[in-house]
């Protein structure tokens, strides 16, 4: 009873909050004009199916096993790029940032490959690897990998000299400067490569299963394309993204697990 | 702990320190700088920014290597830093990722002389004497100016350095906490009394605080005079209206205007600054 009045409550707080209001009419007008532009064939805009059309197909294939085995295939995909990315990049990155010999040795690979986008990658990584699968998780690694390490080179160039310079006149030896000042210091910068990097590998990944394969929720939205199902194809897009909210939105929540001290800044 | 608070004869023979500019050209901050700082005594440094203050702190403290001079420790030549020479940093240099407790605990747990109940003793004891002791598992961002300042001097003091090198450690605060830092800091000084290095850019707060005020030149900085500060302790905002302090204040000012005159003349690259910091002094 108590838990059902302060929910009442918080409900009643919400709507009277003028922002959220606000953002409600906005959503719900985006809503009807969308409608509204497919009924009416509008040139352009027209073409896309309409908002109820949609919900009627995300109907059907929420209880699909097809739609849901796109789903898992696609995650599969994403956290063992992003795995790998992670296990690969974030010692490379403390290795480039902290020692100025291998910055000045492997920098100027990364520098060459870098620049180019993981997707130009698909056509030589399904030659290169075996299967569709591992080439398809070889582009989504190499789409969190150089934001990974370049965040956290990034992240330990800044590193305030004031507390190096604190740290050695409290005595630490070079063990203690690592460990206890340079790992600290360098991991928001850590958390936000791997949150961008995250972000990255839906790019990659989607992209990637329309061209090299037959599974996913990015080939699920290009069947739509292809069978003519247009309903199906906004249904992809709005999975695809909501995807990429909640997996960044997990990271976020991890990481300021691990950085309580960044907590309601 | 690290050293007894007992000696702290810092002194610095013939220090000099010139940067060879990426231009080629050369700037020479230091030309042979001599001062002895006395065990227990507190010397204030005043000077306006970019006369190389900060140099000399970090000099002092090991950060950076004189090109010419070098620096003594109660008679043993010193070379890079060490918990003996502790420094109370501009703005703060508290570690984000620790809490107040967890930052002042860092020197005596990372050397090891101290841990378990004994360590949590000595860190609250400091902790109480600063005023931090129901803050001690707040981090840095969640303290206020006063206290990140306040944690910042308990971190130097708990390794019982034997001299502690102050560079603007109140710069940026408002007046007020200015004046109740000033408190604290004596507060400590007088249970402590290791030696202490105060620099700072304003003659108040250098004539309430020191034992002596050190009056450097324009770049290279040099000594240009110290001045004895026999005012009694403990040391009121009301002691600025006392003829004795007065006439401290303006001897002070007379040897400042000069300086800024100096540099004024000379065109030098720190004249603006060096006038500007006279006129923010009167």
């Amino acid at each position: 009873m108590i838990g059902a009045m302060s929910l009442k409550k918080r409900l009643a707080k919400l709507a009277a909050s003028r922002s959220l209001r606000r953002g409600l009419i906005s959503v719900a007008l985006f809503f009807v004009l969308w409608e509204l532009s497919a009924r009416l064939k509008i040139p352009v805009v027209g073409a896309i199916p309409a908002p109820t059309e949609v919900l009627a197909c995300l109907g059907r294939e929420l209880v699909s096993a097809y739609y849901w085995r796109s789903w898992g295939v696609s995650l599969a995909r994403i956290l063992a790029g992003f795995a790998i990315a992670q296990v690969l990049g974030v010692p490379l990155g403390l290795l480039l940032g902290f020692s100025r010999k291998a910055r000045e040795i492997i920098f100027p690979i990364i520098e060459i490959m870098r620049p180019v986008p993981p997707l130009a990658w698909v056509p030589v990584s399904v030659i290169f690897w075996p299967s569709a699968e591992m080439s398809m998780i070889f582009v989504t690694f190499l789409g969190a990998f150089f934001t990974v390490v370049l965040n956290i080179v990034e992240g330990v160039a800044a590193i305030d000299v004031r507390f190096l310079r604190a740290a050695a006149s409290l005595g630490s030896s070079r063990r203690d400067v690592f460990w206890r000042i340079m790992l600290p210091a360098s991991l928001p910068s850590v958390l936000v490569g791997m949150t961008v990097g995250m972000g990255v590998t839906w790019c990659v990944v989607v992209a990637a299963e329309m061209i090299a394969t037959n599974t996913g929720l990015g080939f699920m939205t290009w069947r739509g394309y292809v069978a003519g199902e247009f309903p199906m194809i906004v249904v992809g897009m709005l999975s695809i993204g909501l995807a990429g909210y909640l997996s960044s939105g997990l990271i976020r929540r991890i990481g300021l697990h691990f950085t309580p001290w960044l907590k309601g800044q | 702990m690290a050293g007894d608070a007992k000696g702290g004869r810092l002194e610095a023979r013939g220090l000099g320190q010139t940067y060879r500019l990426e231009s080629g050209a050369t700037r020479e901050v230091l030309r042979d700088f001599n001062l002895t700082l006395e065990p227990g005594t507190l010397t204030a440094l005043i000077g306006p920014s970019g006369c190389g203050k900060s140099v000399l702190i970090n000099l002092l403290a090991g950060y950076e290597t004189p090109t010419a001079g070098e620096i003594f420790l109660d008679g043993r030549k010193v070379v890079g830093p060490g918990p003996d020479r502790l420094v109370v940093f501009q703005e703060t240099a508290l570690f984000p990722w620790l809490t107040a407790f967890e930052n002042v605990a860092y020197g005596p747990k990372i050397r090891g002389e101290l841990k378990g109940p004994e360590l949590t003793r000595a860190v609250m004891e400091l902790l109480r004497l600063v005023g931090l002791d129901e803050f001690r598992d707040k981090y840095p961002a969640q303290l206020s100016g006063g206290m990140q300042r306040r944690a910042e001097l308990a971190r130097a003091l708990i390794n019982r350095p034997k001299a502690t090198l102050l560079d603007e450690p109140f710069r940026g605060l408002d007046a007020l906490t200015r004046s109740l830092m000033r408190d604290y800091y004596l507060n400590l000084f007088e249970n402590r009394r290791g030696t202490q290095f105060f620099v700072t850019a304003e003659l108040d707060e250098g004539l309430l605080l020191a034992d002596r005020l050190v009056i450097a030149t324009n770049l290279p900085a040099q000594v240009k005079k110290i001045l004895k500060i026999d005012l009694p302790r403990p040391r009121s905002d009301e002691i600025r209206a006392a003829p004795e302090y007065l006439a401290l204040k303006s001897e002070a000012l007379e040897l400042l205007h000069e300086e800024a005159m100096k540099s004024f003349k000379t065109g030098a690259l720190t004249a603006a600054d060096f006038v500007g910091a006279y006129a923010a002094l009167n």
